[in-house]
């Protein structure tokens, strides 16, 4: 009787494991966030888009989140955004600056046409001094090359 | 005659110098002892630099020449240990044959005397090759002053062997990088050339970044993120006192700043609504004068030598490339024609060549074409090169060098220096990561 409780606590354990595992895998896409937070903004709408090479044109896919963005934005009106525009790294420093600002300034200018009041958006560009993810390949470098809505 | 500090509390300096010394013989000499370093090939002169006699500093003086002239990649010091002649008498000529049988075309001697409160330095080249001095100087400043009276007995030598002023009275400002990536901390530093008497001139509680000397060293301008999400902005900071003022209160971002030759004005990219446009500020009355207006990338503008133009890069064809325009806006050429994007140019001290950075097929170089565009040539390339930097006298450049992140690490970025021929490069020492050196002029004597 001893061996087989024994057992069954260990079962009990390793089912609570993987129940433990199962939500946390799921929890990103299911709504345990609260609406209208940041938390909200960043997971279910998205809070960066991306650019090709030396390009401060929006893609088709950038303009589908910022569309979601400025949906989000008129709903919770008590935000004020900075849009921070970032490089990869295969650009000069100076240039990079002026390449980030165009990126932010494209995607406030889109927020602005969809409706979002000027004033509450205000841009900043990093260049290529403040990369995420930290890689030098094109995987990492596409990532880089984006236009991030910070909420205040 | 005044000079800068390296203490932190400013304290004025004096170097009276260049007093020459009667040489051996009148003639000047010309043999081996020479070098053009425009030549395709050629060897590092051999010199052989004496412990300075008279005091303790006087062999610290010599560590210290024989380390800029050994990292000059034209001179090779000899080693003491292999002298034969010892206690060489500093006013009296060498033994000839003991410095050819060790392979010396040159030897340095000199002296150190307390004179006052002050040090009296004197050295003498002499050419062993012929037999004769080459050149004998003295100089007098304040004993806490001896690295900078090595550096310009340096800088002497050099001048006397190359023909070329020298580069080593002089400093460099740059980007000490700390710290992940991702949150990295960038402050401006400023050292010596040989990398020492470093110090820290912004706190690095925001990002600083393209430090750039004025004329005359007492001031730098370089740009700085504000401290809450605010836009980068150019700032003119006093070395000394560390008091710094915004150079104009833009509603965008204003950056890429930089001297006019006279130090009268500064020249710097401001952007407006995403575009980013070339203005000059008069330092006198803060005047601004719009330079570019163009819906492209304007920027990393650089005075000409002379001031009367500007050499900057933009992307109004397509792609970023060189373009020269008046100092004072208009008459604007494309001088970039090669493969690939031009960057950061900068205008050479002698007038005679424009560095830049080049990005083609996927790779970084520095490289260096006449001010009309044409002789292009690559010194130096890698994975991410950038930023050169002209030393005073147009015939050295530093820029840094940044090798590949790698497994969510950044990769190491180091200072590099390079003669014009491309042949001689080295890393320069810093105690940090280092980006964005500015090489200043020669320091005021």
């Amino acid at each position: 009787m001893r061996t087989i409780k024994a057992l069954a606590a260990i079962a009990a354990m390793i089912f609570a494991a993987a129940c433990s595992n199962d939500q946390q895998a799921a929890a990103p896409a299911t709504t345990t966030v609260t609406p209208g937070s940041v938390a909200d903004f960043r997971q279910n709408v998205g809070d960066r888009v991306f650019f090709d090479t030396d390009q401060s044109t929006l893609r088709e896919d950038g303009r589908a989140t910022l569309n979601k963005q400025a949906e989000w934005l008129k709903k919770y009106g008590n935000y004020q955004v900075t849009v921070e525009g970032h490089c990869d790294e295969r650009g000069t420093r100076e240039y990079n600056l002026a390449l980030g600002e165009r990126r932010a300034n494209a995607a406030r200018q889109y927020l602005i046409a969809q409706g979002v009041p000027a004033s509450r958006l205000k841009t900043i560009s990093y260049g290529k001094e403040r990369p995420d993810p930290v890689g030098s390949d094109e995987a990492a470098w596409a990532r880089n090359r984006r236009a991030i809505s910070a909420l205040q | 005659m005044k000079t800068r500090s390296d203490m932190k509390l400013p304290r004025r300096q004096t170097i009276l110098g260049g007093v020459a010394l009667a040489a051996g013989a009148a003639a000047p000499a010309r043999a081996q002892l020479t070098i053009d370093m425009t030549k395709p090939t050629f060897e590092p002169v051999p010199i052989a630099i004496v412990d300075f006699r008279g005091d303790k500093v006087g062999a610290d003086i010599a560590g210290v020449v024989r380390n800029d002239l050994q990292n000059s990649g034209l001179f090779r010091s000899i080693a003491p240990g292999t002298f034969i002649q010892q206690n060489i008498d500093p006013n009296a000529p060498p033994r000839f044959p003991e410095w050819r049988q060790i392979g010396a075309a040159g030897v340095v001697v000199g002296q150190v005397t307390q004179a006052g409160g002050n040090i009296k330095v004197d050295f003498r080249l002499w050419d062993v090759v012929v037999g004769q001095q080459a050149t004998g100087l003295s100089f007098t400043s304040q004993p806490n002053n001896w690295r900078r009276l090595a550096h310009i007995i340096a800088d002497a030598i050099y001048k006397r062997v190359t023909g070329e002023e020298g580069y080593f009275d002089t400093r460099v400002a740059y980007v000490s990088e700390t710290g992940p990536l991702g949150a990295r901390v960038k402050r401006i530093a400023i050292m010596d050339q040989d990398g020492f008497n470093n110090r820290y001139i912004t706190d690095g509680r925001t990002i600083a970044l393209t430090p750039r000397f004025s004329p005359t060293l007492q001031e730098i301008v370089y740009m700085a993120y504000g401290e809450r999400n605010e836009q980068p902005r150019v700032y003119l900071q006093n070395v000394d006192s560390g008091r710094r003022e915004l150079l104009g209160n833009f509603p965008g971002m204003s950056f890429a700043p930089r001297f006019s030759p006279d130090g009268t004005k500064v020249v710097m990219s401001i952007s407006a609504d995403g575009n980013s446009d070339i203005y000059q500020m008069d330092l006198r009355g803060r005047a601004l004068q719009r330079l570019t207006n163009s819906p492209a990338i304007d920027t990393s503008p650089c005075y000409s030598n002379d001031g009367t133009q500007i050499v900057f890069n933009s992307d109004r064809g397509g792609t970023q490339q060189l373009y020269v325009m008046s100092a004072s806006g208009g008459g604007d050429r494309r001088i970039s024609f090669g493969e690939g994007r031009y960057a950061t140019p900068v205008w050479s001290p002698r007038g005679d060549f424009i560095a830049f950075t080049k990005i083609s097929a996927g790779s970084f170089g520095i490289g260096v074409m006449r001010a009309d565009g044409s002789g292009e040539r690559m010194l130096a390339s890698g994975f991410l090169v950038e930023g050169p930097t002209w030393a005073p006298n147009g015939r050295v450049l530093a820029f840094f060098r940044q090798q590949p992140n790698s497994g969510g690490r950044a990769g190491s970025v180091t200072l590099h220096q390079i003669d014009i021929t491309g042949r001689f490069e080295r890393q320069m020492p810093t105690p940090t990561d280092a980006s964005d050196p500015a090489w200043s002029p020669l320091i005021p004597q």
